[in-house]
This record gives structure tokens, C-alpha cells and sequence, in this order.
């Protein structure tokens, strides 16, 4: 793809992204803040690229340990927000 | 066939020649990740936008183990390889070792310490990216971005130098931040001589650097420009004073997102560049928000130095003894059961003390009797953006008692009584109308509005953060309730519970 046309996806993603985060209530800001830090681990992809790859044993363990951070990352991000979003529960009547 | 052809035009340029199905997977993945913020726009819906996240990160995930086996490194001259199942287990072992560490971290983790959690995780994202774009410096044919000779493409190479330098920024920041956060560094600045000149000297060695890196690959110019960004990662964040660790940890938030889009632009995956622009404008806007919420502008956050004037006023600040009214927790029992309306207004140090559940006992024996009972929080409520929100809901406070700051706002003034407990500065009048004062021009709730405020507070001695007296101590309408914020709600639910009134 070239140069231009993910840069065209970037900058459309960050509007999405400034129209989105706007409308997320203050009151799940939390939340947010470990969703998005589980998401961004989408990094991962990276990882596992280079840990799959031949040609540099360096580069293959750079990659496995960037696989073990990043999945940290993606369990717990998920888990500690769903632990979390649980918690909200409406007034009962 | 037609549509194959197409995209594999369109993929073929940058990064991998990416199969075109998984070039469409990542895109689902990436639009998966935008539901998954969209359903934060209330907690009726979150719970599912949060699955929609993990659905989307399993996409990407099975996507690139498809279409990246591992595999055993054939003869040159004979083109069959199969996959290697050691390289296989080896991947799939790392994963499973995150997974149980991140669970067990998840489970583990107080509420209160979420902040902490927070920073650990964010310097992970920061870590993983210097050692992806490390990988990829190192073996640039495997990831697609470098000719036959072995020269990087000059495009790629200015992404990964920008991908590892907003990596190790994040890295070294975060652990600065978690370590303040977590007690075990000083929450007080640190304040390096000549620091704003050491900082753009370095900023600028690394652009200057990473420039140079277009036109000489060599491992020093590469290594270098890794190990400054460390270096000023550490150096941005510990003249920052506790107090400002919300905007921090926001900050390093939206930094992790553009690490990543920096490695998707490398890659020219979009699952990557999508996300990293959504977390990256997600961690600006709660900067925003942040800095909003203490009239303070960026720049003098990132300058740092706040908490160090806070303690300098604190202790010089001139002591005049007013007089003030002492109250017991039967008295605030009495009028809190006598009121229509009651709001409660939290802050960190009802936390502290541990008095979220107590108090949302106290919340419901109210109630019973008949009185109106919300919560106010203002942004800067807890340690991160939301954090209190978080807390009293894990008390079992409905989510639909608690209102922001501009929301109540204007209750206060037919409001019989404000408990005000464990919150200082945020509820200080003279942010409206003193200009002298520090915290001058930060949004506060107007409880000096209500009929009655009380006011828990451990002495009459400590001041907040901004290290300014409050003039709601000493208005005729203020009874005090010294004592730990716990016990003295535990003995209100307990004159409220034996009450005869």
C-alpha cells in the first residue's frame, strides 16, 4: 500500500477516533483508559511477525518477548475492564 | 478472483505483500476496535463494545499466526518448506504466558490502585514497540520493508525511527509515572538544573538523528536514537509532581497509540494504524479533559514543578486562626435525615480511608428514609481520569446517582445538606473569586451553595494539594467532622441505624 493511502487512513482514524472519544461519558473514563491500552497491544501483530520469521535469532527473541508483553497487555486490558464495567449497575426499582 | 487481484494491488507497495483476505480481516479488526470505544458511550452498552474489542484483537491475532506460520528454513534450491512446529510452540507459549499474567494482574488489582495498573501496562505497549521495531531493524526482508541488498526503504525508515523513539518514551515514562503512583518514588518533582535545556537538546539529538537515519543505516545512528528516547522519557516525567499524574498517565495513554501506528505504518497494517490513531486521540482528549479540570494549561504540566510551589505555599501560607464549628457524626446523622435533598461529594481521600462502601451504606439508610441522595464528582476526583466513578460503583453505587461536576452543579443551591468527605480543593470557593490563589480559574463544585456542609476531614491542620485554606471551613453554615473518613461514616450509619429520632 502506498505511502499515501494509509496516511489517508491515519488521519480519517484520528477524526474517528476525536468524534468517538467524545462521546464516551465521563464516568467510564477509566474503563477507556484500559480498553484502549488492550487495543493498542494490537502491536502483537508485529510480534508475532517477527517471532515467525527466519533469518535473525535476535530478531525472533525481540519478537517473543514483545509477544509475551503485548498479550500481557491484551488478557489483563481486557479482563481488568470487563472486571470493571461489571461493577456499573443501574439503580434497582 | 477480481476483487483478490485488487487488493493485492493495493496492498503490494508498503510493508508486507499482505494476503488480500487478511488485509480485509484487519480492517474488520480495526473497525471492531472503533464499536468497542463507541459502546463507552454509556454503561448500558459498554459491556458489549469491551467484547467487540476482544473480537477484534482475536481477528488480528489468528490473522497474522495464519498468514506468518513459522517456517523451517529450506534449501535455496528446493522450494517446499513446512512449518515448523517448534518455532509454532514457541509463539504459542509466549502467548499463553501472557495471558496468565495479565489475568492473574487483572484479578488481582485493587481498585483504588487501577492508576498504577494503568502506567505497568502502558510501558508494556512501550516495550513491545521498541522490540518490534528493533525486530524489524534487525531482520528487515522478514517484515517487507527492505530491498534485496538489505537497505531499508527510506519511508519505512523514518517510521521506525519515529515507531522506537515514542516506544521508549513511553516505556521509560510510564515506569517513572508507576513508580510515583505506586509510593515508590517520591510524589514530589524533581527538578534537574538547566532540565528544559538537557530535554530540547535531546529532543532535538534524537529528530536530528532519525533524519540522519535516512541517509546512514548504521546500528549506532539506530541504537542511539533508542537509547535518548529512554533516556528522555525518564527525563520528562520526573519533574511532574504527583498531583498532575492524571494528565500523565493520560499523556503516556495517547503516546502508547501513536507507538503503535507508527509500527502500523511500518507494516502498513490498518488494523494497527486505526487503532493507534483512536488510542492516541483518546489519550489527548483525556489530557485535555485533565488539564481543563485544573486550569492548567499543557505546557505547564509538562514543564512540571507544580507539586513543589503546592508545599512551598503549604507551609509559608499565612496561618490566620478563624473560628470554625465542630460537629459529631450524630449531628451529622440528625441533619442528613431531616434533609430533602443530600449530596455527597467524594474525593480521593474518602479512597484512602476505605470509605466507599460505608458510605454507600450511609447512602442507603438514607434513602429509606425518604431523603434524595447523589453523588457529585469532579474530574480530578481520583488519581486518573474516572477513577472515582470506578471506585463508588464497585461500592455498589448505582451509576445513575452519580453526576459529573457541570451536571449538579446547579443542585447545590436547592441542596439541604453537602457531605463533603475526603475532598478539598475541589470544592474551594476561591478558585472562582480569588486571583491570587493557585488553584484560580479550576472549576469547583459550589458546595458553599447548600443549606448545610459538612465537612470530613482528618485535623483542621492539613490542606489539599494546592496547599491553599478553604473558606468553606469557616462559614456559619459548616459543621466540621474531624476524624478518619471511614470511622466517622461507620458512626453516622450507626446513629443513623439506632436514630431516635
Amino acid at each position: 500500500m502506498d505511502f499515501i493511502a494509509i496516511f489517508s487512513i491515519f488521519i480519517l482514524a484520528c477524526f474517528v477516533g476525536y468524534f468517538v472519544v467524545w462521546s464516551v461519558t465521563p464516568a467510564l473514563h477509566t474503563p477507556l483508559m484500559s480498553v484502549t491500552n488492550a487495543i493498542s497491544s494490537v502491536i502483537i501483530v508485529g510480534a508475532l511477525i517477527a517471532s515467525a520469521a527466519a533469518g535473525s535469532a535476535s530478531s525472533k527473541w525481540l519478537g517473543l518477548a514483545a509477544v509475551v508483553m503485548a498479550s500481557i497487555n491484551i488478557f489483563g486490558g481486557f479482563a481488568v475492564t470487563a472486571r470493571m464495567l461489571a461493577m456499573y449497575k443501574k439503580k434497582e426499582r | 478472483m477480481e476483487f483478490q487481484s485488487i487488493l493485492a494491488a493495493a496492498t503490494g507497495g508498503h510493508g508486507l505483500a499482505v494476503n488480500p483476505w487478511a488485509a480485509v480481516a484487519y480492517l474488520v479488526a480495526g473497525v471492531l476496535f472503533i464499536l468497542s470505544l463507541r459502546g463507552l458511550s454509556s454503561p448500558a452498552s459498554a459491556q458489549r463494545g469491551n467484547r467487540f474489542g476482544m473480537i477484534g484483537m482475536t481477528i488480528a491475532v489468528v490473522t497474522t499466526l495464519l498468514t506468518h506460520m513459522p517456517m523451517k528454513v529450506g534449501d535455496a534450491t528446493n522450494s517446499y518448506v513446512g512449518i515448523d512446529p517448534v518455532a509454532m510452540a514457541e509463539i504459542l507459549a509466549a502467548i499463553g504466558i501472557g495471558a496468565v499474567i495479565g489475568i492473574v494482574m487483572a484479578r488481582k488489582i485493587a481498585m483504588t490502585a487501577m492508576p498504577q495498573l494503568v502506567a505497568a501496562f502502558h510501558s508494556l505497549v512501550g516495550l513491545a514497540a521498541v522490540a518490534v521495531a528493533a525486530a524489524a531493524y534487525l531482520n528487515p526482508l522478514a517484515f517487507g520493508i527492505a530491498d534485496a541488498a538489505g537497505q531499508i526503504h527510506t519511508v519505512s525508515r523514518i517510521e521506525m525511527g519515529l515507531g522506537i523513539a515514542i516506544g521508549a518514551i513511553t516505556f521509560s515514562g510510564s515506569v517513572i509515572a508507576f513508580l510515583k503512583l505506586n509510593g515508590n518514588m517520591s510524589g514530589s518533582p524533581i527538578m534537574l538544573p538547566g532540565r528544559h535545556i538537557i530535554n530540547l537538546g535531546t529532543l532535538a539529538a534524537i529528530i536530528g538523528l532519525v533524519a540522519y537515519f535516512t541517509a546512514d543505516q548504521s546500528p549506532w545512528v539506530f541504537w542511539t536514537v533508542t537509547a535518548l528516547s529512554f533516556v528522555i522519557g525518564f527525563l520528562l516525567i520526573i519533574p511532574i509532581g504527583g498531583a498532575d499524574m492524571p494528565v500523565v498517565v493520560s499523556m503516556l495513554n495517547s503516546y502508547s497509540g501513536w507507538a503503535a501506528a507508527a509500527m502500523g505504518f511500518t507494516l502498513g497494517n490498518t488494523a494497527m494504524i486505526i487503532t493507534g490513531a483512536l488510542v492516541g486521540s483518546s489519550g489527548a482528549i483525556l489530557s485535555y479533559i485533565m488539564c481543563r479540570a485544573m486550569n492548567r494549561s499543557f505546557i505547564s504540566v509538562i514543564a512540571g514543578g507544580f507539586g513543589a510551589d503546592a508545599a512551598a505555599g503549604g507551609a509559608g501560607g499565612s496561618k490566620e486562626q478563624r473560628p470554625w464549628k465542630p460537629g459529631s457524626a450524630d449531628d451529622a446523622a440528625f441533619l442528613m435525615s431531616q434533609a430533602e435533598n443530600v449530596i455527597i461529594v467524594p474525593g480521593y481521600g474518602m479512597a484512602v480511608a476505605q470509605a466507599q462502601h460505608a458510605l454507600r451504606e450511609m447512602g442507603d439508610l438514607l434513602k429509606k428514609e425518604g431523603v434524595n441522595v447523589k453523588y457529585a464528582i469532579h474530574p480530578v476526583a481520583g488519581r486518573m481520569p474516572g477513577h472515582m466513578n470506578v471506585l463508588l460503583a464497585e461500592a455498589n453505587v448505582p451509576y445513575d446517582e452519580v453526576f459529573e461536576l457541570e451536571d449538579i452543579n446547579g443542585e447545590f443551591a436547592q441542596c439541604d445538606v453537602a457531605f463533603v468527605i475526603g475532598a478539598n480543593d475541589v470544592t474551594n470557593p476561591s478558585a472562582k473569586t480569588d486571583k491570587s490563589s493557585p488553584i484560580y480559574g479550576m472549576p469547583v463544585l459550589d458546595v458553599e451553595k447548600a443549606k448545610t456542609v459538612l465537612f470530613v476531614k482528618r485535623s483542621m491542620g492539613g490542606v489539599g494539594y494546592a496547599g491553599v485554606d478553604n473558606d468553606v471551613f469557616y462559614m456559619d453554615q459548616t459543621m466540621m467532622l474531624l476524624g478518619d473518613a471511614k470511622k466517622m461514616t461507620d458512626d453516622i450509619v450507626k446513629a443513623l441505624n439506632g436514630g431516635g429520632h
